[in-house]
């Protein structure tokens, strides 16, 4: 019973872009799906998205960007991460973001990264998927 | 010398070292065990409670919209700006039909996110209908063990009964807006009675003076002071001729504290000073007063009750005999042999002995 508990997720927005519709609709999707879901806001930076992650003790961080910082952005907020002493959290996200950009971050530890038209499912899913077989902390 | 409970897991150990090192994260990860009710929780919160109470605990509470966030986040900087650690623990309400929440409340403290003397929270109520989450008394304790000298906490948006603020924090602040509505609204019940501070937000909307008078007409009415506010009336001030002791000489008698109504426009910062000098006011009252104990000694009954009310439910239920008592029983319920109060009789006798039934 103790065992069975809510998922943690934190939805950023990092950038200076506006277009916060993507992480509203993926935020309330999880929401839906019985997740507890941290929203922060617009214009996040990466500093200001590792302290929420620490201080809410989340199991995912997801960043949606559509600015086309992917590639500097992602890394970033994994380094910080790691700096911080936190190493179980899945790093994930979605956006504009292109194929082989999404191999490579892959290749750095990034999780999978959503681009345009996937199903809010899909998502939950990979969560979901990620949680169950994730190494115990 | 503090009694011993039952020993930590030994998975738990290393958290508490680190814990006790003030890394953050073992707090946040200390409050993720607690708030999961974690195996271990209640040694792991025996284990860093041992120093008692330090932490001043200011509360707030009000209606959806009234402002709680900002004025809270305001309060936080300013307790920043006087070098003081400061602890946010922000409440919002999980949906009952997915089990999920959202929880928003970080929007409002972004100027707060960076800085390492803040650490902010966030919980989902998770089915408790208090105004907190099940366990928030538990993190703030956590948060006030890990060494934070301000421990500031916001319930979801209240009506009128969900008061359990009160058993988390010293001093209550209740956030209304000029829209709240009128000094009967005030007077229904709840949230007159828990207010250590009243204050009205977004005052530079119509209406907040109108509020401010009716909320202390009321409360005037609640201390036998009725005509204190009340203007000359066909040119006899009412409130000289009759009330020769003002209230306030009364409180200022007996020890009692006289709940300031203030104005504030958590935007721009107006009148955050004013209620920073409230709630210091209210705590060297409470001080003075030995209120302060009276209300850690309230809170610390509370908690016990909550434990053994939880241990109690946990053992009564898991009990193989309780199981079968309660299936046998509905099986004589359906045969017209005994009903739901005679099944709950024998359950609990058999548990606690022949003194339940009585």
């Amino acid at each position: 019973m103790s065992d069975e508990r809510k998922i943690r997720i934190l939805v950023a927005k990092p950038g200076l872009d506006g277009h916060d519709r993507g992480a509203k609709v993926i935020a309330a999707a999880f929401r839906d799906a019985g997740f507890e879901v941290i929203y922060t806001g617009l214009h996040q930076t990466p500093e200001m998205i590792v302290a929420a992650a620490v201080q809410e003790d989340v199991d995912v961080v997801a960043m949606s960007i559509l600015s086309g910082a992917h590639m500097t952005l992602f890394p970033r907020v994994r380094a910080l991460l790691l700096d911080a002493g936190v190493d179980h959290v899945l790093l994930t996200g979605g956006g504009i973001i292109p194929e082989d950009d999404a191999k490579a971050l892959e290749a750095q530890g990034v999780g999978r990264l959503f681009g345009p038209g996937t199903s809010t499912a899909d998502a939950i899913a990979y969560v979901r998927e990620w949680f169950a077989s994730r190494p115990a902390v | 010398m503090i009694e011993p409970v039952a020993d930590l897991p030994s998975s738990l150990e290393p958290l508490l070292e680190r814990f006790r090192e003030g890394k953050v994260t073992a707090l946040a990860r200390a409050i993720s065990v607690v708030e999961n009710e974690r195996t271990g929780f209640q040694a792991l919160l025996h284990r860093v409670l041992s120093a008692g109470p330090r932490a001043a605990r200011v509360g707030f509470t009000g209606p959806p919209g009234a402002g709680k966030s900002s004025l809270l986040a305001g309060m936080a900087a300013a307790y920043r700006r006087q070098d003081e650690r400061v602890g946010v623990v922000a409440v919002d309400p999980t949906s009952p039909f997915s089990g999920g929440a959202l929880l928003g409340d970080r929007i409002r403290m972004n100027d707060l996110a960076t800085d390492p003397g803040i650490f902010i929270r966030s919980m989902a109520t998770r089915g408790s209908l208090g105004g907190l989450a099940t366990t928030t008394k538990e993190v703030l304790d956590l948060i006030d063990a890990f060494g934070i000298e301000r421990v500031l906490v916001e319930t979801v948006g209240v009506g009128q009964t969900e008061l359990e603020i009160t058993a988390a924090a010293d001093t209550v602040v209740v956030v209304l807006v000029p829209e709240s509505g009128d000094g009967i609204q005030a007077m229904k019940a709840g949230l007159m009675e828990i207010a250590d501070i009243f204050v009205i937000n977004k005052a530079d909307r119509p209406g907040a003076d109108r509020l401010v008078k009716e909320i202390r007409q009321a409360m005037h009415l609640r201390a036998g002071s009725a005509l204190k506010d009340v203007p000359a009336h066909h040119g006899v001030d009412l409130s000289r001729v009759v009330a020769k002791r003002r209230s306030r000489d009364v409180a200022l008698e007996t020890g009692t504290w006289t709940i300031p109504v203030l104005k504030t426009v958590a935007q721009t910062g107006e009148g955050v000073d004013g209620l920073l000098d409230a709630v210091s006011r209210h705590r060297e009252w409470m001080a003075e007063t030995s209120e302060l104990v009276l209300r850690r000694r309230a809170r610390a009954g509370t908690r016990i009750r909550d434990v053994v009310d939880r241990e109690l439910r946990r053992v009564a239920w898991k009990s193989p005999s309780v199981q079968a008592g309660l299936e046998d029983g509905l099986d004589r319920i359906a045969k017209g042999s005994a009903t739901p109060y005679s099944v709950a009789g024998a359950i609990l006798e058999g548990l606690l002995g022949s003194r339940a039934s009585r």
